[in-house]
Parts: C-alpha cells; structure tokens; sequence
C-alpha cells in the first residue's frame, strides 16, 4: 500500500466514453495490497473495461467474498454499488441481487481460495443457474492473505516460498465450468492487458454466466521459481488461443483482419465480438473438443489463454424462471406483496 | 529507439524545466524545498548561489522559469517561482558570514570592468573571491546600471538594490563612480590583464514623426525614468500618453501616475497578444487604471502655439494567419488624442562610441561587437562582453548568466588557458527513499491554487513614488505555494534489469505517463504511449529490453507530477526517486582540486 492516494490530477489528454467520462472517473480507493500484486493490474484492466462500455456507475454492482482478490472491489468504480459477502458466498448474494435487479451489469471478484476451495459449491450452482454476471476468478495458487499455503489452484509440482512442492491435483476453473455448462468461459493473465481488457468486455457484456479466470502472480508468496503462477513462468508458458476484440453495438468495425484469421459473432446485445483467431484449429463452440484442447495444452505444460468456450443461445436465470421483465425492484409494493389473504389462498393451494 | 543515456547531465536536467528554461539554472525545486523547511536563509544561498541578486530577482525578474514550469501543463498557473524567490530574501537571517570574501593576498592579475550593473556586478563576485583585483568604473554617479535607473522605486525599492550589490562591493571591489570610459583603447593601455563591458543598452529608440523636436514635453522613455529616479524630473503633466506597451512602457506608465498624471494610456500599434511586456506587468498597470488603446498607430505629435496639446494616431486593421503571424495592418483612419506629455518606450539600442573601430573589435551590420556566445569573448583576445551589451537588449537574469561566463573566460583567459575549453556541466543522483512508502520530500500533489499578490491599497500607494506595491507573500500563502512544486529534480530512476512487467507502476501512474510496450522508432514510439505524448520538446525515456518479454519501458517526462507511487508500487525497486542535482561549473570550480578557494581576507 502507499500512504498517500493517487492524486486527483491527470493527463489533459485523457479520452472521454461515451458518457463524457474519464478513465479516472471510474477509479476506486487506493490499493492495499502487495506492491506489485497482479490483482491491481486485474483492477486496472476492469476500470478501462468499464469506462469503455461507458456503464454508468450506478448501473453496475460489485460483488466479492473474503481474500486478497476480494478487497479488489473497493479499488475500482468507488460510485457503483457493491456488496463483500461472506467467505465463498459471492455467488449466492449475487444471485440473489440479480433476482431483485436484473438491470444492473454484475461483477463478481473472487479468487482462486473464495471460489475454489470455500466456495466451489456456490460457484458451481451459480454456473449451473446460468445468472448473469461477469464472474472473475483473480488465481495465484495461493491463499495470500494467511500467508501463502497452496490453494486448489495449485498445480502439481509446484514450488512453495518454503517446504514441500505440491503433489495434489488442481481444479482447474475453466475446464470446471466447461463441464458444467458455463456460457463464456475466458483465461487471461494480469499482465496481458492488451488480451484481459477485451475479455472483460465481452464478459460484461455477455448474457449469462461469463467466467474470466485470471493468472494474478501473488508478487508476495508465490512469485519464486519453481512456482507456477508467478510472472516468469506464465509469460514463458503463456499461450493465447482465441483473442477477441469487442465491438459496442453502434460501433462499426474499424480495424483490418487479414482474412481467415477473425470471425466476427453477434452478442444477445447487439454488439460484436470479433474472434482473432491465433489457433485456426480451434472451435470454441464445441464443449467437447474444447475440453480435449485444454487437457492437451495442459499437459504440455502451458498456459491456455483467450476466449475459450462462448455459447450465445442458453437462457439465462431469469428467462429460465420465466420472470417478468422489470426488475422485481421497481415493482409496486401491492405486486411484490399481494397481502396476507393472497397468502392464504396461496398456502390453500398445497393443503 | 536507443535506451536512454541518462548519465548524461542534459538529459534529467532537462525534466527539471524552470532550471532548464532559467538563463542561469537556478536549482528551483532545491530552494523551494529548503523554504519548506523553513530554512530561508539556505534557500537565499541557494539563489544566490546562481543568480546572485535573489532579493532583486524575486521583485522584478522576467521569470522565463514560470511560463516553463511542469505545473501550468497539469492545471492552469505555474508555481509562483519568482515571488518563493522574494520569500527567500525577505526572510532570511543575516547570511553575510556565508558570503565569498576576498582572499588577504590577490593573485596579481588586474581586471577592469565597464558599467556597476548586474553583469559587470556578477563577473565582479565570480572573480575577487579568487583573489583577482576588480575595479568598477561606472559612468553614473550611483551602481546598479538600468534596475537602478529604470526600474521604478515602488517595484525595487533602493534598500534592497543596495544590500545586495554591497555584498559584492564587500569583497575588495573598487568601484569608480562617475567615471565614465570614453576610449577603450585607452583603459586597454593601462595595465589591466582582462576587460569587460558591461554597459548595457542604454540609447532608447526614437521615434522620427513630424513634431519630434517642437516641444520638450516629448521624452525618451528610458532617459525620462532615469531623470525620475535622479529627482531631476519631478513631475508630469495630468494627460500622459505612453508610446509602446514593452515592460518599460508598464514602468513609464505607473511612474506618471505617481508624479502627477491622473489619465495615462498605453498606446498599442497592434492588438493584445502581440505585446511585448509581461502579462503580470500589464495585470498591475492595468489594476491602477491605466488604459491600453490597441490599435493606434503613432503619425504625429500635434503641436499648437509651440505646445503639445495631442498626437495624431492611424487606427489600424490586422489580420492573423492560421499561425498567429499578423500581417502590416491597414490604415481605417485617424484620431487625435489629446495629452501633455508623450513617453517613447518604444525599446533601446546598443550604443559604443567609446570603442573605437581600430582595435580588433569586429562590428556587426548592427554596429554591435561580435560576441562569442559561450566564451563571451569578442575578436579581440581578453576583451569580454555581458549583459545587454553583448547581443541586445533582454533582461536582467541573462546578464547575470553572461557574467558567469566571462568570469570562467576572464580566469581560464588570465591563467593562460584556452577559453574555449570548459568545465561540462556534471550530474549528482542520490535516492530519496527513507522507508516504505516515506520520501525525504514532499511527494503528495497539492491541489492549491496559485497564490496571489497583495499589494497596497489603490489609493495609498500613490503619496509617495517609492511605496513599494507588492508587499510579498504572507507566511501561510508561501507554505502553500511551496506545496505546488512538483519536484522535478526527484527523478524517477529505473533499473530495466530489476523489471518484472507486472504493470503496478503503469496502473498506479495518475498521468498516464508509463508505458511497456514493443520497442521502436521515436514517432511511431509516441503513437503508441498510454497517453498522448504531444510535446515533442521533452523527451521519452525509453529503457533497455526487459528481461522478461524484452518490451521496454517508455515514460514521457511531460506530465510526470513527481508523485513517486511507481516507486512505491514497484515490488522490486526497479523504480526509485533520485533527487538530480545538476552540477554548474562557476569560475571558482576551474581551480584545481588541490588549490582551494583563497582564504578570506582578516580584515574584509
């Protein structure tokens, strides 16, 4: 952490979204965490995804549990609402918000500890719910914030600061969700913003569960070699798959793609996601060669990064439960609440 | 690009941009930091140190620091520079045991010196600390030259010209007042190792029309203000017009309405923007109600019975190009002003009639001897120039400069060494890390405004001609205009070795001033900085390939507010701040390392 905020000064050139607002806008307190800690560059990619959708702060909710990764939510887009749960159980408030609100564009922060280990229940019925919000998994296979014991993250083989390597199996995020029906499912690294800040967006703006599992290096306690999260070992095991660019629905596309090399892909908003395909024999479409892909990159030892799994056509929450269309929030008070009689004849309805 | 050589002094004194842009590289964050810790006296030496008349300076120096300064790039005014300076001298203790003296016994060279203003004044406190002998000869019967003559009493109050040109005298000087030198050649003949001209620029310009010489109430700026300040004229008529709107035109103004004038206008060919005297001069005249007519366009003095009863005026026309060139105007008609008196501030030429043109003193087309800029030596050797003698009229902190370098010339000429070959600046880093997240500076940004200057009241400050009107900065306004610098001297030093891209100091930075990125040519480089780097002026840093993706890491030095969060976001120290300390070689550095300054004198 530093003792003093960043100061309210900027660049006057600085460009403005769509809103008339500046990156700076959409900033939130000054980071406590390590110096160097890939959850600020997580941070920093959110803020410039947010201010280039130009979602208006109060449209947008954080949500987040206990760790490192979820104090993030504080260091971004101070005006917005937010909510930190208790440890694991991001995925069951913000199912809950959703249902109150579906106006709203939803960010859940979790790590590799909330998500995985605490809370992999939760996770995994948020997926199977299909709610819709961007879901980011900060990973460092580490649990940072008690001073370093592996996560569930961690892959086999991988080094400590101290003491013995890891020798048990890692759950890996995206191939869970992969298997559980998730509906956008991407892998990125905090140092790759150019990769991340798109991802995001696209995410964001996904209707549906949208998983965004990031390599964040704990710069603290798993930063070493010999470790497999740290800076090093991912950037010489990084491999980008499928990256896209994403295109807001009043935006045309402006830059050229050599062709065969991007598809473009309408979104449930009308926006675009342009897919820039690095592995032609890649099909993110399909669950099952998308799951043999991973395995065998894996294997390999690498990193797999880039827009993974997308699948447009799945209902989402509340078209699965058959809502209305306005947020149960802005309903009449008589609508949400018919009185004690309707109850009865409600109640009668079972006897 | 080339990774940047910053062991090269230029490069990180070009960061510091109000010592950069300061004829004399005052160390302005040093001495503003110094005034914070309320160590005035220090912060006085500082100044002194380089531009050698800080009390006068901090009154009436042209500030070519403060349009340069980083802070009127972040948000709209710079630092208040030169009123920190007038804190500096105001509140120091008596600094006089911290001053060079001369030493008991002189080095036996002799040099004589034309002119007791500012640049004669400064070779004269380079050189008797080394134990050379200087004598002064000075035409008038007082020192100080034009920011005596013709700078007005209520902007530099004669107290101060005084103490700070003692301090100087002090040193052994001798000074021949009313001594004017009307043959070069002759003072040559005498035994003198090294002369230098200082004598200013003292023929104000005149304007030939018809009526110039029908009546004595037409006077030439630069003399009239001298009379003024001599009490040889007293008063002036109640019309005044002032012909030119240059800095003098401001003093030639704000002097009549203190000597009898009520209605006084500044009469201006061309329109606002293409003025020649600063906006702060312009501001104060214009707060006593005087009145600038733009526009009019000077065609003769209207004479009635032998007296000056107005002037005739074309009103002009302009137009200005998409460059902000103005063309010559064109005449839409006339006006008569009526007026009493009429001052011409219309600028000042050289004037040498004293040298004469047989010497091996070559002349310009100009009629002005060919100075060399960086020796200061003209074609004829041990012959020196300073000040506006040397290449025309321009302000006081650039004489000062001059006067240095004569000096270093004057004592590499009377050692026998070549003049050409000098000391190169020399740069000193040290890091200003003192715990985690502590500098030794203040390195928080201060969203103060700049301050403003209190001046006497509207009415008050008119009794009396020497009623200074800038009373200085209260105590609580100089803690908060210190605050404002932005310490461009603390660099950001970075150790391309150590990086580990993690993107904390790019994420952290509030100006957007960091990047990693591929590397390449400087224009293509600038196009893809995370932000727009339109200054083309200041430099990009760009460092060696990083060990890890062999990106490099650029920073455009433009907007960087110092705040020093890359360096306490960086996780491995590949950030630090280090203050710059740029090394100025003075006369008194060419000694060799084993003959140290002179001891003073005993008695001195």
């Amino acid at each position: 952490m530093s003792y003093i905020s960043k100061p309210k000064v900027s660049h006057p050139g600085l460009p403005k979204n769509k809103l008339g607002l500046t990156s700076r806008d959409y900033e939130g307190s000054v980071s406590t965490l390590c110096a160097g800690c890939g959850h600020d560059s997580v941070t920093a990619a959110i803020i410039q995804a947010v201010f280039e959708l130009g979602i208006e702060p109060h449209m947008l909710a954080k949500m987040s549990g206990i760790g490192c990764s979820s104090k993030t939510p504080t260091y971004f887009v101070s005006q917005s609402h937010g909510f930190n749960s208790v440890h694991g159980r991001m995925p069951s408030v913000t199912t809950g918000a959703n249902a109150a609100n579906r106006d709203l564009t939803y960010i859940g922060v979790s790590g590799d500890g909330d998500s995985l280990s605490i809370g992999v229940g939760q996770f995994v019925h948020a997926i199977r719910r299909n709610v819709n919000m961007c879901y980011v998994i900060e990973n460092n296979g580490v649990y940072g914030l008690t001073k370093g014991q592996f996560s569930a993250s961690a892959d086999i083989g991988s080094k400590p600061k101290k003491g013995d390597a890891n020798n048990q199996e890692p759950i890996d995020p995206v191939s869970t969700a992969l298997s559980l029906g998730a509906t956008y499912i991407a892998r990125s690294f905090s140092g790759d913003k150019q990769q991340l800040v798109p991802l995001l967006k696209g995410a964001l703006m996904h209707r549906g569960f949208a998983l965004v599992d990031i390599v964040s290096p704990c710069v603290t306690f798993n930063d070493h070699e010999g470790s497999t999260k740290s800076y090093a070992h991912t950037r010489q095991f990084y491999h980008h798959v499928i990256d896209i660019d994403y295109i807001q629905p009043a935006d045309e596309i402006k830059a050229a793609y050599a062709e065969g090399e991007a598809m473009p892909l309408e979104m449930h908003d009308g926006s675009t996601i342009v897919l820039r395909k690095v592995d032609k024999d890649y099909d993110l479409t399909s669950r099952a060669s998308a799951f043999g892909y991973l395995r065998e990159r894996f294997n390999a030892g690498e990193i797999t990064t880039g827009l993974l799994y997308l699948d447009e056509s799945r209902a989402e929450m509340h078209e699965l439960s058959g809502n209305v269309e306005t947020p149960l929030s802005q309903l009449p008070f008589d609508g949400l609440n018919p009185g004690s009689a309707e109850l009865k004849k409600l109640q009668n309805r079972y006897r | 690009m080339k990774p940047t050589d910053t062991t090269d002094p230029e490069y990180f004194h070009k960061v510091v941009d109000c010592q950069w842009g300061c004829p004399a590289h005052t160390d302005v964050p040093a001495y503003i930091r110094m005034i914070a810790q309320g160590d005035f006296s220090a912060a006085y030496m500082e100044n002194r140190k380089s531009n050698v008349f800080p009390g006068i300076l901090g009154r009436v120096c042209d500030r070519p620091c403060e349009p340069a300064c980083r802070r009127g790039r972040v948000e709209e005014k710079p630092v208040a520079i030169c009123r920190l300076k007038r804190v500096a001298a105001d509140h120091r203790d008596d600094i006089s045991d911290q001053l060079p003296q001369a030493p008991e016994v002189s080095n036996g060279k002799k040099v004589a010196l034309i002119g007791a203003g500012c640049a004669s004044l400064t070779v004269a406190n380079d050189l008797a600390p080394l134990g050379y002998e200087v004598t002064i000869f000075e035409a008038l019967q007082t020192t100080g030259g034009l920011m005596r003559t013709n700078i007005p009493q209520f902007r530099l109050p004669p107290k101060v010209l005084d103490e700070e040109i003692g301090y100087i005298l002090d040193m052994n000087v001798d000074l021949k007042l009313n001594h004017p030198i009307g043959s070069l050649k002759a003072l040559l003949a005498e035994d003198y190792d090294a002369v230098f001209v200082g004598t200013g620029a003292p023929r104000g310009k005149n304007l030939e029309i018809p009526g110039r010489y029908d009546s004595d109430r037409i006077h030439i700026g630069i003399d009239w203000l001298e009379s003024v300040a001599f009490e040889h004229i007293k008063e002036i008529g109640k019309r005044v017009l002032i012909i030119g709107v240059g800095n003098t035109a401001m003093d030639c103004c704000r002097t009549s309405l203190r000597i009898g004038a009520d209605d006084v206008k500044v009469m201006a060919r061309k329109p606002r923007g293409f003025f020649k005297a600063s906006e702060w001069e312009l501001e104060d005249a214009e707060e006593e109600n005087v009145e600038i007519l733009i526009n009019h366009s000077p065609k003769e003095f209207v004479i009635e019975d032998g007296k000056l009863i107005g002037m005739k005026f074309e009103l002009m026309e302009y137009n200005v190009d998409e460059n902000g060139r103005i063309d010559r105007g064109t005449v839409t008609g006339e006006k008569i002003i009526p007026c009493d008196d009429v001052v011409l501030a219309i600028g000042q030429d050289n004037a040498f009639p004293w040298i004469e043109r047989d010497i091996g003193i070559e002349f310009n087309d100009w009629d002005c001897p060919v100075v060399n800029e960086t020796t200061m030596m003209c074609d004829r050797d041990g012959v020196f120039f300073g000040g506006d003698s040397a290449f025309g009229p321009k302000n006081i902190i650039w004489a000062v400069e001059h006067g240095h370098q004569a000096a270093i010339s004057i004592h590499r000429y009377c050692q026998g060494e070549s003049v050409a070959d000098r000391l190169p600046n020399g740069l000193n880093l040290a890091s200003q890390k003192m715990g985690m997240h502590e500098w030794s500076f203040s390195n928080d940004y201060d969203g103060s405004e700049r301050g403003l200057m209190a001046h006497v009241d509207l009415k008050e400050r008119f009794k009396k001609i020497d009623i200074e009107v800038e009373l200085g900065f209260t105590a609580e306004q100089a803690a908060r205009e210190v605050e404002r610098c932005l310490n461009c001297d603390i660099q950001t030093v970075f150790t391309a070795d150590l990086c580990i891209e993690c993107d904390a100091c790019l994420d952290i930075c509030p100006v957007n001033c960091l990047t990693i990125t591929q590397d390449g040519e400087e224009d293509d480089l600038r196009t893809r900085l995370a932000a727009p780097a339109e200054n083309h002026d200041q430099a990009l840093y760009v460092s060696a390939g990083l060990p890890h993706t062999g990106r490099v890491m650029v920073k455009d030095e433009d907007l960087c507010v110092h705040c020093s969060l890359c360096a306490e976001r960086c996780p491995t120290g590949a950030w630090d701040m280090q203050k710059s300390k740029i090394l100025v070689p003075y006369a008194k550095d060419e000694l060799p390392d084993d003959q140290p300054l002179p001891a003073a004198g005993s008695g001195s």
